[in-house]
């Protein structure tokens, strides 16, 4: 390349630069969000929020990529195959999720221990270091997708593990930033007040980071393999991630409704029994069928039947304590996500959950659009409703604390924006319950799970059917996506009238 | 208001908590130890990777009221009897291949991944393979080429060119006989093998 080339395409970078920084600051002039608003830690948190709503983003988008392959089965063939985009869709919201709550804990952080920050440096670079990795590994996956059949492949490719795709590097980088993040939370806690709060919180991370590292490992055997790999996946979602969500709730609560804290505790330590109490031998809901003894059939039926049971808890604690506060809150948009999550979890989860767990039926639905439909409805009732509903709870504070109550501007939007996205969800869900149906009794019990009885009940109209309404859906899902984005950039802007202070009572 | 009764104070709950999770974690420690010896490859229910050299079919057992797998005579893979390091070393390969093509994003194993195509637990046993004698041959023409051999059974969909070599190919095949060997507490039920007279 000769120099004047080379000068071209340094003129044509600074140009580009140039234009994304005046499109970033014309940006910044529309939403005119004052950061002088938050706190250090906040505005650690809002970075870890605003990356979590690209990866809903990247989610919604490679679902529906997906589930227009499940329809036109040549769209994209070998461009980007279903596997592709079914793993980027997965892990999207996998990550998406950690953001949220990791942004969750960051936010609350400094008004819980009542002090500042202990490691604020250290919790920014972790970010960078995470969101840049994050980035190379979809990268990886979109662009070099598979490898040969080696460990170099499981290093640096993806390891083939449903929902802990990543590869064995950006493992080892993620068990990093979450020490960092560990170590963040207790030495703030140290330096500040314990909390009962505090005391479940650290002692869920502990957990949650231990568990991570019981699927790092690659094994012949796939029986071990895969009796580890739920190790992670339902000690997460199914303990850890619940309990994190219950510490996230019980603080928005308190801020929210002004519940006092000896009664949001005592919720707390009854859900953490209930929930590890259930959750913790519930695993063995996962070892009917994986080649493990048959005692799991027994002992993973009885607790995984008794999960639901924190989650009606869950239903019953945010649904009294909005009623004996008369439902008088500071911001409508936080509360009404809150009650969602409350109805989403126990839906979702428990009975969806509850549905197909006792192996007797199991056997039946197990590997079916069955496990799909309650994933659906399961991740976003307990997951997504929650970090959405911290997301008002931050913008509001972002923008001085303004009035987000009865009257609002352009209430519209985010009343939209809730209807949209439960509305969307729950369409998929019973879209693809009816398919699980209809391959439970096609495929597995007519047929007999061979590859005939497998295409037999793909191609039957009421599964084909349900993979349009799915879709139809998912568009619904992210037209919602869309209005929640538009209104959280947006909420509150302009607003004079100061949120009302709410009291501990 | 009254004084708050043992049962619904936070301390109490709190002793609760710790005591059930701790409880619940060491119970989970103890029967993980005994499920891992007990599914170890050479145990009863999951054989040894040399499993590879016989002849294996899933039949409904009557005492026991569901499917088991059956280990029957000698039925060497490629023709060759291998050792128990050999048989090692080519399920492994297998395995490995199956997680670097990302295989459990489109299929399901021992029923776990995605649902865009079939489960690969009892695969070996398909009656999709035609015939015994036909099925090493067609198996490895597919993985390695799935475009021209498709198999779609009127779906549409088609497997991917993955880039899978003839090593790669005769080691996932190694992995779905181990696999298919494997006892899964009548896992899938009333699956009807090559085998299995109509």
């Amino acid at each position: 390349m000769n120099t004047s080339g080379l000068n071209g395409v340094m003129q044509n970078a600074a140009a580009l630069c140039e234009k994304s920084r005046a499109c970033l600051n014309n940006f910044k002039a529309w939403v005119q969000l004052d950061s002088t608003n938050l706190t250090d830690g906040q505005q650690l948190a809002v970075k870890y929020f605003t990356v979590a709503v690209i990866l809903f983003f990247a989610q919604i988008l490679f679902g529906l990529l997906a589930a227009t392959q499940f329809i036109y089965p040549g769209f994209l063939y070998e461009i980007l195959d279903f596997n592709v985009n079914r793993m980027i869709h997965i892990n999207a919201m996998i990550v998406w999720m950690l953001y949220g709550f990791i942004g969750c804990v960051y936010w609350f952080l400094e008004d819980e221990s009542g002090t500042e920050i202990a490691g604020l440096k250290l919790g920014n670079i972790a970010f960078w270091v995470l969101t840049g990795a994050v980035t190379l590994v979809v990268l990886v996956y979109l662009l070099v997708q598979i490898g040969p059949g080696k460990d170099s492949s499981l290093w640096f490719i993806n390891e083939g593990r449903e929902y802990i795709e990543a590869p064995r590097w950006a493992d080892i980088g993620i068990v990093i930033v979450i020490l960092i993040f560990f170590y963040n939370v207790v030495a703030t806690f140290s330096k500040g007040k314990w909390s009962g709060i505090a005391g479940v919180l650290t002692l869920d991370l502990v957990a949650l980071a231990g568990l991570y590292v019981a699927g790092m490992f690659y094994m012949t055997n796939i029986t071990h393999e895969q009796y580890w790999w739920w190790w992670v996946i339902h000690l997460w979602v199914e303990a850890t991630w619940e309990v994190l969500v219950g510490v996230i709730m019980a603080w928005s609560l308190m801020k929210l409704l002004g519940v006092r804290r000896k009664i949001i505790q005592t919720w707390l330590y009854i859900e953490v029994a209930l929930m590890f109490g259930s959750g913790i031998l519930g695993l063995g809901h996962h070892y009917f069928w994986i080649g493990t003894p048959e005692y799991w059939l027994t002992i993973g039926g009885f607790f995984s039947a008794l999960e639901p049971i924190p989650l009606v808890a869950m239903v019953v604690h945010a649904v009294y304590d909005s009623g004996t506060h008369n439902f008088k809150n500071g911001n409508h948009p936080a509360l009404a996500w809150i009650i969602a999550q409350a109805f989403g979890n126990f839906f979702g989860a428990g009975v969806w959950g509850f549905m197909h767990t006792l192996p007797q039926i199991n056997m039946y639905t197990h590997g079916t659009q069955w496990s799909a439909s309650h994933g659906h409805l399961a991740f976003f009732g307990a997951y997504a409703t929650i970090n959405i509903a911290f997301f008002y709870l931050a913008i509001q504070h972002w923008r001085g604390d303004v009035w987000m109550g009865g009257g609002s501007q352009n209430a519209w939007r985010w009343k939209w924006a809730l209807g949209l996205l439960n509305g969307g969800v729950l369409g998929m869900t019973i879209a693809l319950l009816i398919a699980g149906y209809e391959q439970s009794f096609i495929e597995r019990a007519v047929e007999g799970s061979t590859w005939g009885g497998y295409f037999t009940a793909q191609n039957h109209p009421s599964f084909q059917n349900a993979m349009v309404w799915r879709l139809f859906f998912g568009g619904m899902t992210f037209a919602g996506f869309i209005l929640l984005v538009w209104d959280l950039l947006t909420i509150g802007k302009g607003e004079t009238r100061k949120a009302p202070v709410i009291i501990e009572s | 208001m009254n004084e708050t009764p043992l049962w619904a104070s936070e301390s109490f709950w709190k002793k609760t908590a710790i005591w059930v999770t701790a409880g619940s974690f060491l119970i989970l420690v103890v029967l993980t130890m005994d499920s891992l010896s007990k599914t170890s490859a050479g145990s009863k229910r999951v054989p040894a990777y040399s499993v590879i050299n016989k002849k294996i079919d899933y039949q409904y057992n009557k005492e026991l009221h569901k499917f088991m797998p059956v280990i029957g005579e000698n039925e060497f893979l490629f023709g060759k009897e291998y050792t128990e390091e050999e048989a090692l070393q080519l399920v492994d390969l297998g395995k490995k291949t199956t997680q670097a093509k990302n295989c459990m994003n489109c299929h399901t194993l021992l029923g776990n991944g995605a649902y865009y195509a079939p489960d690969l637990t009892k695969a070996w046993l398909d009656k999709g393979w035609i015939s015994r004698e036909m099925r090493e041959g067609m198996m490895v023409k597919f993985l390695m080429d799935p475009e021209n051999n498709a198999r779609t059974f009127g779906s549409n969909r088609k497997m991917p060119n993955l880039d899978i070599t003839e090593q790669e190919a005769k080691g996932i095949i190694a992995f779905l006989k181990w696999m298919s060997s494997i006892d899964t507490n009548g896992f899938p039920h009333n699956f009807k093998t090559i085998d299995a007279e109509e």
